[in-house]
C-alpha cells in the first residue's frame, strides 16, 4: 500500500493541479494580495517622478514569459501614463518590441496617449550590452529610427533626446539575458541610473542580492509581482484573477509535498522494524 | 475571421504540447516539429530584415560605410565552419568574440557582482536581517573552502553555510514552481476565455 502510495502516477497529480486551476479561474475567490516591499518601491520611484519626466522601458521577453511580465508592463505602463510620464521604450529580445508594444498601445488608448508625443518605441538591435552601452552615450547613432522605420528626428517627444540621461528610472521587464544584468552593469554602474526589475520568478531570486547592494530600485517578481503592482494602482488586471488559481496551486503542491514525505517516513520506519 | 483562425490554430497546438503530459504521441510530436520549423524559418526572415540589412547591407552597400566590410569578412569566415578544409579559419571571429566580450564584461562584471556585492555586506551589526546576512554571507563561503578539514568549528559553520544555501536553494525551487503553474495559468485563461468564451 505504502508502495503504491510513494508511486502515484505523475499524471494525476498534472491531473489534480489542471483541476484546481480550471476551478479556480472559473469561480474566483478573491483572495488577498499582500504588496511586497520590493514591489512597493518601483512604484515610489514612479510616483515620485514629476509630470513630463520621462522613464525608459525594456522589453527583453518573449511570449514564453507573456503570463508572467505582459500584466505587469501592463500595469507598469498605466501607472506612468497615469503620471503623465513619457516613456520611451526598446527591446532587448527581438520579439519584446512588439509584445511592449501592444501594452503601450493598450494603455495609450486608455489615457489617451500619442505616438511620438507621449511614447515610443525604439525597436530591437542585437547586441545586448553593446546596445545598452551605445544608448547610454549616444542614443541616435544606435537608434536611428523607431521600430516601424520612422526616423527617430521626426519623434517631437525624442527631441533633444541623445542618451540616457534625461531618463529619471529604467525599467526592465527581463526573462533572462540579455537583460536586467546587462542594465545594471552599464546603465546603473557605469552612468548611475535608477533601475527597476520586473523578473520572471525563475530568475527574480538571482537578483534579490542587486536589490540589498542598491544596484535596483525595486524587484517584482513573476505573476505574484504583477499582481501587487496591480493592486497598487488599483487596477486590478490578468495578475489579480490568477493569484487564486496560482495560491491554490501552491497548497495543493504543498500538500503533495508533505504527503510524500509522510508516506516515505512511515515506510521507512515498517521497513526498520 | 482571421483572428478566429489564429486562436483556434494556437488552442489546438496548446492542447497538442498539453498532450505531452499523458504520454509521448503523435500530436504532441507534431506540434514540438512544427515549432522547431517554423522558428527557423522566423528567425531566419527576421535574421535578414532586422540584423543583417539594417546593420551591414545598408550601411555597406548604400550609404558606403566601408569599415563595415570588416565585420562582413568575419561574418564570412564564421560561415566556413561548414566546410571541413577550411573551417579552421572560423576561429578567427571566434577569437575575436570571445576576447572582445571577456574584454567588454571583465571589469564591469567584477565591479557589479563582486565588489559592489562584498560591499553590500559592510553593515552594521544593528539589526537581526544585517547578522543573518553575515552569517549567511561567511559560513557559506567556508562551505565552499576545501583546503582544510570540515571538523570541529569549521565543520559547524561549514553546516551552517550548507543550510543557508539549502533555503537559497529551496526559495529558488518555489519560485520556480510559481513561474511554471504561472504560464499554466496563462494558457488556461487563454484557453477559457479567448477560445471557449466561458470566462
Amino acid at each position: 500500500m505504502l508502495d503504491k502510495l510513494l508511486k502515484i502516477d505523475r499524471r494525476i497529480i498534472f491531473s489534480i493541479i489542471g483541476i484546481v486551476v480550471i476551478i479556480a479561474i472559473l469561480f474566483p475567490m478573491g483572495l488577498v494580495v499582500h504588496v511586497s516591499e520590493p514591489v512597493e518601491k518601483i512604484y515610489r520611484e514612479i510616483e515620485s517622478l514629476s509630470p513630463d519626466s520621462y522613464v525608459f522601458l525594456s522589453f527583453d521577453y518573449d511570449p514564453a514569459s507573456m503570463a508572467e511580465l505582459d500584466p505587469l508592463a501592463l500595469a507598469v505602463i498605466r501607472h506612468c501614463f497615469r503620471k503623465d510620464l513619457k516613456i520611451v521604450s526598446l527591446g532587448l529580445w527581438p520579439q519584446g518590441v512588439l509584445l511592449g508594444q501592444a501594452n503601450l498601445e493598450i494603455a495609450a488608448e486608455e489615457y489617451g496617449k500619442e505616438y511620438g508625443i507621449d511614447f515610443a518605441n525604439l525597436g530591437y538591435k542585437t547586441g545586448g550590452i553593446v546596445v545598452i552601452s551605445g544608448i547610454s552615450t549616444n542614443l541616435r547613432d544606435i537608434f536611428p529610427q523607431d521600430y516601424i522605420g520612422n526616423n527617430v528626428d521626426s519623434l517631437p517627444m525624442l527631441d533633444g533626446i541623445n542618451n540616457l540621461d534625461p531618463f529619471k528610472l529604467i525599467i526592465t521587464f527581463s526573462a533572462g539575458d540579455p537583460g536586467v544584468r546587462h542594465w545594471v552593469m552599464i546603465a546603473q554602474a557605469r552612468y548611475g541610473k535608477k533601475i527597476g526589475l520586473g523578473s520572471t520568478a525563475v530568475q527574480a531570486p538571482a537578483f534579490y542580492p542587486y536589490l540589498q547592494a542598491n544596484q535596483l530600485v525595486g524587484l517584482a517578481g513573476g505573476m505574484k509581482g504583477a499582481a501587487e503592482y496591480e493592486q497598487l494602482i488599483k487596477i486590478p488586471g490578468l495578475a489579480t484573477a490568477g493569484m487564486d488559481a496560482q495560491s491554490l496551486a501552491h497548497l495543493v503542491i504543498v500538500l503533495f509535498i508533505i504527503f510524500g514525505n509522510v508516506i516515505f517516513l512511515l515506510k521507512k520506519r515498517s521497513s526498520s522494524s | 475571421m482571421v483572428q478566429i483562425i489564429g486562436i483556434w490554430v494556437a488552442s489546438l497546438l496548446t492542447l497538442c504540447i498539453f498532450s505531452f503530459l499523458y504520454k509521448d504521441n503523435p500530436f504532441y510530436k507534431f506540434a514540438e516539429h512544427l515549432f522547431v520549423g517554423v522558428s527557423a524559418g522566423y528567425w531566419a526572415m527576421y535574421s535578414w530584415y532586422n540584423i543583417l540589412v539594417p546593420n551591414l547591407g545598408r550601411p555597406l552597400f548604400i550609404e558606403h560605410e566601408f569599415i563595415l566590410v570588416i565585420p562582413l569578412i568575419l561574418g564570412i569566415l564564421m560561415l566556413l565552419r561548414l566546410f571541413p578544409k577550411v573551417g579552421w579559419l572560423s576561429r578567427w571571429p571566434l577569437a575575436f568574440i570571445v576576447g572582445m566580450t571577456s574584454g567588454y564584461y571583465l571589469v564591469t562584471f567584477l565591479q557589479t557582482n563582486a565588489l559592489e556585492q562584498a560591499r553590500a555586506t559592510i553593515i552594521p551589526l544593528n539589526h537581526i536581517n544585517n547578522i543573518i546576512l553575515i552569517i549567511g554571507v561567511l559560513t557559506g563561503l567556508l562551505y565552499f573552502f576545501f583546503s582544510t578539514r570540515h571538523k570541529g568549528g569549521i565543520g559547524f559553520a561549514a553546516r551552517i553555510g550548507r543550510m543557508f544555501l539549502m533555503v537559497a536553494f529551496g526559495a529558488s525551487f518555489g519560485y520556480t514552481v510559481m513561474a511554471r503553474i504561472s504560464l499554466l495559468i496563462g494558457r488556461m485563461y487563454f484557453l477559457l476565455g479567448e477560445w471557449l468564451h466561458i470566462i
